[in-house]
Formats: C-alpha cells, structure tokens, sequence
C-alpha cells in the first residue's frame, strides 16, 4: 500500500514560512489570500494489510517522529494497490 | 567532576563545547559519539550545537532517536544534568527532555549576532545575583523561535523555569524566551552559545558564568568559588 502522511503546522502556532509564501503569491498579483500554510508530504510504500493495529502503529510513528506534536498536526490517506 | 559532550553527525559545536569545558572551566571533559550506549562516568552532559543529521525533517528529530539518547533519557530520569546548546536545545525538546518545540525564526532568516539576554530568578545559580542582571552571548541560528502552548507557558512561568530572555527579540520567541530548565531542574537548554563567548577574541566572556551556573546544579561549592 501507498500511505501519504500531510504534516501541518497548528492552526494556532505562527507559519513563517506560510507567511512569506502569501506575500510571495500576493506580489505575483494572485488573489488576497486569508491564510497560507507550508507544511510536508511524507510518502511511504510498505507491504502491510490495513488493519487497526496498523493504524495504532503509523499513527505512533507519526506522533513520534514524522510530526512534532507540539507544533504540528498530522493526517494521512492510504491507498491500497 | 566530569563531562560528556555528545557527537551526533552533523554536530559542529562539539569541539567549542569541549574547549568551552576542557580549556575554559578546566574540567574534566570527553566526546561521546551518538552511536555510544553509555555516558560511562559523565557528571553532566552536553548536547552540543551544530546541525544534527542535516536537521531533516525537523531540527533534532532524528539525532533524539540515536542509541545514546536512550542513555541520556536514563541519565535525566536518575536526576543527571543535562545541558543542550542551540541544536542540543533543540534536540532535547524534541525528546521530551525539555517542553515546548522551536520553529523557524519569524523573520526567516539566519541569525548570527551577540545577545543581550536577561537573567531570570530561576534557582541558586540561573539568577541575577549569580550572573549578573543581563550577560551577553553570541547567537547563530534559524530556528530559535520557541513556541509552546498557553498552558505550558504559564507552567513554565510558575515554575521559574525561563532562565535567559532576549532583551531584543531576534527570532520572534514566546516571551523572548532564549533558554529554559526542566520543572526537576536537571535538564537545561538555550539558543544562546557560551561556547562562543570564553575568550578574550570572543564578543564576551559571559559563557564562562552561563556554563559554571549549570555545573552548580550538581556542583553547589561552585557558586561560592565564582561569586
């Protein structure tokens, strides 16, 4: 299967880097924007069944390592082959 | 009196602190590398600054899950002092060592100058009798901005935990927070580098009292020599 994990930043921490990015689009003449976040795709390929106790486990290593719970938030999306 | 001073890949503040330690404070001190599974006989132990596997993913993610880092959490757990500079702060609060988390600087861009840092009243040694009002160390980062959440700060607070402030913000951090302890008191990190600032062709000497001040914890005898 093909997991992709989505890394955000809090909705209530501060983005720099969201931030210079909307200055970026908005000097290039694109619409007023209301927020922009900059945040990480992490794609994994693993030979698994998708069972609960799976999820238990990627939703472990996310919280471990694949996002820092103190200033991000996580989701992922699996697609089985 | 001894001190480790860890060696990730990608550390490049491991010598500064050794000679901050070594040569500085005349201690006692030796590397250990990440892969280690023992700090042997280390008194205190220093994460040193640098950039810790190319900081992929996010400063300090990955060097908290190198073996040694097992024996640091044992360490800290057994009430050992542990002092994270810069990458080494960043590293400990991503392992849970320290809270809170740092993010880019708000201004995007790289800083490296010389600090005015207020001195809290946080324990025997982090206070302005010990260190002075304000001390003065060298910066150099791009992602100090310390960032935790309302609850943790105000914990952070009550518990006296800040120990230095920006005078002037330079990486928009909570507070103009540049350094904090763990509510036990063992564990220590800060943005700042005193490891830049012991000698005389350093833009101060300030990070001789800074790192004396986290030896004290363990070594109390210390306040009396230096005060």
């Amino acid at each position: 299967m093909k997991i992709s994990v989505i890394v955000t930043p809090k909705k209530n921490v501060l983005d720099p880097q969201g931030v210079a990015v909307g200055h970026a689009l908005e000097s290039l003449g694109f619409p007023k924007l209301k927020t922009t976040r900059v945040g990480k795709l992490i794609e994994l390929e693993i030979e698994a069944v998708d069972s609960p106790e799976f999820r238990t486990r990627l939703d472990q290593v996310c919280k471990d390592l694949l996002s820092n719970p103190v200033i991000e938030d996580y989701r992922y999306e699996i697609v089985a082959r | 009196m001894k001190v480790a001073v860890l060696q990730f890949p990608g550390s490049n503040c491991d010598q500064d602190a050794f000679h901050l330690f070594a040569s500085g404070l005349k201690v006692n001190t030796k590397y250990v590398w990440h892969k280690e599974t023992s700090l042997g006989d280390a008194d205190l132990v220093v994460v040193p600054g640098g950039f810790s596997y190319g900081d992929y993913l996010r400063c300090g993610a990955i060097a908290r899950f190198s073996p040694v880092m097992k024996a640091v959490q044992a360490f800290s757990q057994q009430g050992g002092v542990v002092y994270g500079i810069c990458n080494g702060f960043q590293i400990l609060c991503e392992a849970g060592l320290l809270p809170g988390a740092l993010i880019r600087n708000s201004s995007l861009e790289y800083r490296c100058i010389t600090c005015a840092l207020k001195v809290e009243t946080s324990n025997a040694s982090f206070n302005p009798n010990f260190l002075g009002a304000s001390v003065k160390l060298p910066i150099g980062h791009g992602e100090g901005n310390f960032r935790i959440d309302e609850a943790g700060l105000a914990r952070l607070e009550a518990n006296k935990q800040v120990l230095l402030r920006y005078e002037n913000n330079p990486n928009g951090s909570l507070s103009d927070i540049a350094g904090i302890r763990s509510e036990a008191g063992n564990v220590f990190g800060m943005m700042p580098h005193p490891d830049r600032a012991f000698e005389r062709f350093h833009p101060s000497m300030d990070g001789l009292k800074v790192a004396t001040a986290v030896l004290a914890t363990k070594f109390p005898e210390l306040l009396k020599h230096t005060a």
